[in-house]
């Protein structure tokens, strides 16, 4: 597969991994943090961890957008499911997850009409063929999934698509990381930050955690040859003791980013305040849609929502704040497993439990 | 939250294109690339193309890695 | 299931069909304790029963696929090739198949004689007739167009002694073909995944490349076919059954470009989904090398090889990376979605 094999290449890892014990020796115990939940996936799936020195550790941040949305939004969209005229549409990453007493899968068992799609053009499309059902896209993902929400509104919007609406939860991760780097608990010497929300955004909105924050950054693809890259050039930063922030992925991520993609985000969003599931309430941290869209703006829709409830022992807020690991949370595996989870950092697909149940538990 | 694929543009129709990742291929957006042409690499995520994948960068890239892999000074960069 | 997502009376979801750990449950926890006897316990693709003197396997299977014609094949040829496969993962030589039909009313008959016709063929191909049926109809919706349970018998060789339950440490773990390819041409055509790829379902009867297997080597210790759940849900049950861990190579595992094409767009594992023309052997060392040039010399083993061995050790399945890390294969939760994250 071009522009996938020759980044996973065992000989050219082999060297890498070894660059990065050399520069290991010469620090201390450093931690970086993988912001992007894919990153993470990727990270368990090729199994980097145990290819890394002892005094290099990776922590999982809040990247993964399903986790950190919070039990509300899903409360909602399942009580949306419920209304005889209405098609949920989502991406498969969504299903699983529990919210306060259901999930979109077990309401798919009860008979509401709930769909997955790889696409929000998918869901467009099932608008089309069903004039009169309602159809709500689950608009969940940070500013690499906004731009693609933000076009099907648009294409909705030109082609008077009436029956296509969006419930957004989209947010956004540099105010995401401004809140991390505040966190007096959180301790870290570096980022590996997300290659392709910075397809979107570029580089500049990471300037403030070097230039404010000495943190050193590094913008990473996910092949296993891209993350290893990444982790060799923030441990470069740390023993030359240099913070900037550096593009490692080249080949699709430029300074200034994607600018059609962000005019598609201005057209369709405004910034909002937004919940983070373990971050709290966030300033201009989400994507609203505009009023002047408010005909494909699903939040529009009164519905009763069961009130909110979270388990009380779920530790998925401290786990994305890297505060814990989910080996420190007291139900990780117990109670909480990807058959039964709990909190959604279990059950979302690069969830960080997830990633340590499925890849990471065990290893001996 | 990003997972997205390379891909290869084999033909253009408006707003969609169809593009191919070896033998497999897919209707995709094209909104957020306007300028994309047919023969371009494209990064393709949710079924969208988000950014052209600049092959030369991609070469250079995979070259950078080649050098990090070979025997260097004590300061981890090639002599 | 339990936890917090137990407020009305449970029931079955859709995952519990899809070969991974919420299916395993399902038969653990709510079909096998009402029926428990030896032979059942046991869990293997085919009961092997002892009757005066000669062993006769005996295993069924049901077919729900859908869509019923897919790129490769159709759900009567899946039917008769599915169930022979059980039969030849005893090391059972197969020797008469029955067939129930459920049709859904409003199914055309074009298509049911099409779908006979599949069946028809792969039995003569495969020299296994079809003795003994039924046919019944019932209300649209009430079934998802035709239904096919197949139930078949076969006849174990004397000295063949395989079940799940025989891997050793030290065995060898031979792979006969590419993966996924089956999965893939399943989602190639499900409404909302709109890509065309060359994928074709690999469905095929393995019963004559089991008896080449076995002339290489008797003792073959065991067999399955990875079908739901995948390579993964395979190597899970044999290194539960044998109670040992089983350690794999990501890079020896075969793979067309076609199918990991489709599994790196889709974000699905390949080793999750299903195949249908594709065998785990677990094999005593000393005769890996003779087994897998006995599968060399059959079509459907031209690509076999050794992925992995059998190591002592609790029922774990880890795999070593492309990039030389290690990470467990974990059992899938439930039926492969796609994912953007």
């Amino acid at each position: 597969m071009k522009f996938l094999d020759e980044f996973r290449a065992p000989d050219a890892a082999q060297g890498m991994i070894e660059r990065i014990h050399r520069l290991a020796a010469r620090c201390d115990d450093v931690t970086f943090m993988e912001v992007c939940g894919t990153h993470t996936m990727s990270i368990y799936r090729h199994g980097i961890r145990q290819l890394l020195p002892p005094n290099v550790r990776m922590l999982s941040g809040p990247g993964c957008p399903v986790c950190v949305t919070p039990n509300a939004f899903l409360d909602r969209a399942i009580a949306l499911a419920r209304l005889q005229h209405f098609v949920v549409a989502t991406f498969g990453d969504m299903m699983r997850v529990p919210g306060s007493s259901s999930s979109l899968r077990e309401e798919k068992a009860w008979g509401c009409d709930v769909r997955v799609v790889y696409s929000t053009l998918e869901a467009l499309t099932i608008a089309r063929e069903n004039p009169t059902r309602q159809v709500v896209f689950l608009g969940v993902g940070f500013e690499t999934t906004a731009p693609t929400i933000g076009a099907a509104i648009l294409e909705a919007s030109a082609t008077r698509v009436r029956n296509f609406s969006v419930l957004s939860a989209a947010k956004l991760i540099p105010p995401a990381m401004a809140a991390l780097v505040a966190d007096p608990a959180l301790r870290v010497h570096g980022f590996l930050c997300p290659g392709h929300v910075s397809v979107v955004i570029g580089s500049e909105p990471y300037d403030f955690l070097a230039r404010d924050h000495g943190m050193p950054c590094v913008i990473a693809g996910f092949e296993a040859l891209d993350i290893l890259q990444g982790i060799v050039m923030l441990l470069q930063q740390v023993v030359e003791q240099r913070a900037e922030v550096e593009i490692a992925y080249r080949r699709v991520v430029s300074p200034g980013g994607n600018p059609a993609a962000r005019r598609i985000l201005d057209d369709v969003f405004e910034a909002s305040d937004s919940t983070w599931r373990g971050l709290g309430v966030l300033a201009r941290s989400g994507l609203r849609i505009k009023p002047e869209l408010r005909d494909h703006d699903a939040a529009r829709f009164e519905v009763d929502v069961e009130p909110t409830r979270e388990h009380p022992g779920c530790a998925c807020g401290d786990v994305l704040r890297g505060i814990k690991t989910p080996f420190d949370c007291k139900l990780f595996g117990k109670v909480c497993t990807p058959d039964d989870p709990v909190g959604a950092c279990m059950v979302s697909s690069e969830g960080t439990c997830a990633a340590a149940w499925r890849y990471g538990r065990d290893l001996g | 939250m990003c997972l997205a694929v390379p891909m290869k543009v084999t033909s253009i129709q408006g707003d969609r294109a169809r593009a191919s990742l070896g033998d497999v291929e897919r209707e995709i957006g094209i909104a957020m690339l306007p300028d994309v042409q047919v023969g371009d690499y494209v990064i393709v995520h949710a079924g969208f193309a988000i950014q052209r994948l600049d092959e030369q960068e991609a070469f250079e890239t995979l070259e950078l890695f080649r050098q990090m892999a070979e025997l260097d000074d004590q300061d981890g960069r090639p002599s | 299931m339990g936890g917090i997502l137990d407020k009305r009376a449970p029931a079955i979801l859709l995952d519990h069909g899809s070969g991974g750990r919420a299916s395993r449950r399902l038969v653990e926890e709510t079909i096998l304790p009402h029926l428990r006897n030896t032979l059942l316990d046991r869990l293997d693709d085919a009961a092997v029963l002892s009757l005066d003197g000669a062993r006769l396997a005996f295993t069924t299977d049901s077919y729900v696929v859908d869509p019923i014609f897919f790129p490769g094949g159709d759900i009567g040829m899946l039917a008769v090739h599915g169930t022979i496969n059980d039969l030849a993962m005893s090391g059972a030589r197969p020797v008469a198949l029955s067939a129930g039909l459920i049709l859904e009313e409003g199914l055309p008959l074009a298509d049911l004689d099409r779908v006979m016709a599949s069946m028809a063929r792969a039995a003569k191909a495969a020299g296994v007739p079809i003795v003994t049926g039924d046919t019944k109809v019932v209300a649209r919706g009430a079934a998802d167009k035709i239904f096919i349970n197949t139930a078949g018998i076969g006849v174990v060789p004397p000295g063949v002694d395989i079940s799940g339950h025989h891997g050793r440490p030290g065995d060898a773990v031979i792979l006969s073909g590419p993966i996924a390819e089956h999965g893939v041409a399943i989602l190639s055509t499900r409404a909302g995944l709109s890509f065309a790829s060359s994928c074709k379902s690999d469905t095929a009867p393995l019963a004559a490349l089991v008896a080449e297997m076995l002339d290489a080597c008797p003792a073959i210790h065991s067999l399955r076919d990875p079908t739901r759940g995948g390579l993964a849900a395979t190597l899970h049950e044999l290194a539960s059954q044998s109670r040992v861990r089983i350690e794999i190579d990501e890079a020896a595992i075969p793979i067309s470009e076609a199918a990991a094409s489709a599994c790196e767009m889709l974000g699905i594992d390949p080793l999750h989904l299903a195949n249908e023309g594709v065998l785990v052997a677990l094999v005593p060392s000393e005769h890996a090398a003779s087994v897998v040039d006995a599968m060399h010399a059959n079509p459907l083993g031209g690509s076999a090889r050794v992925i992995g061995k059998v190591v002592d050790g609790d029922p774990l399945v880890v795999m070593r990376t492309m990039v030389g890390g290690k990470r467990m294969v974990a059992l899938p939760s439930g039926q492969p979605l796609p994912r953007i994250c």
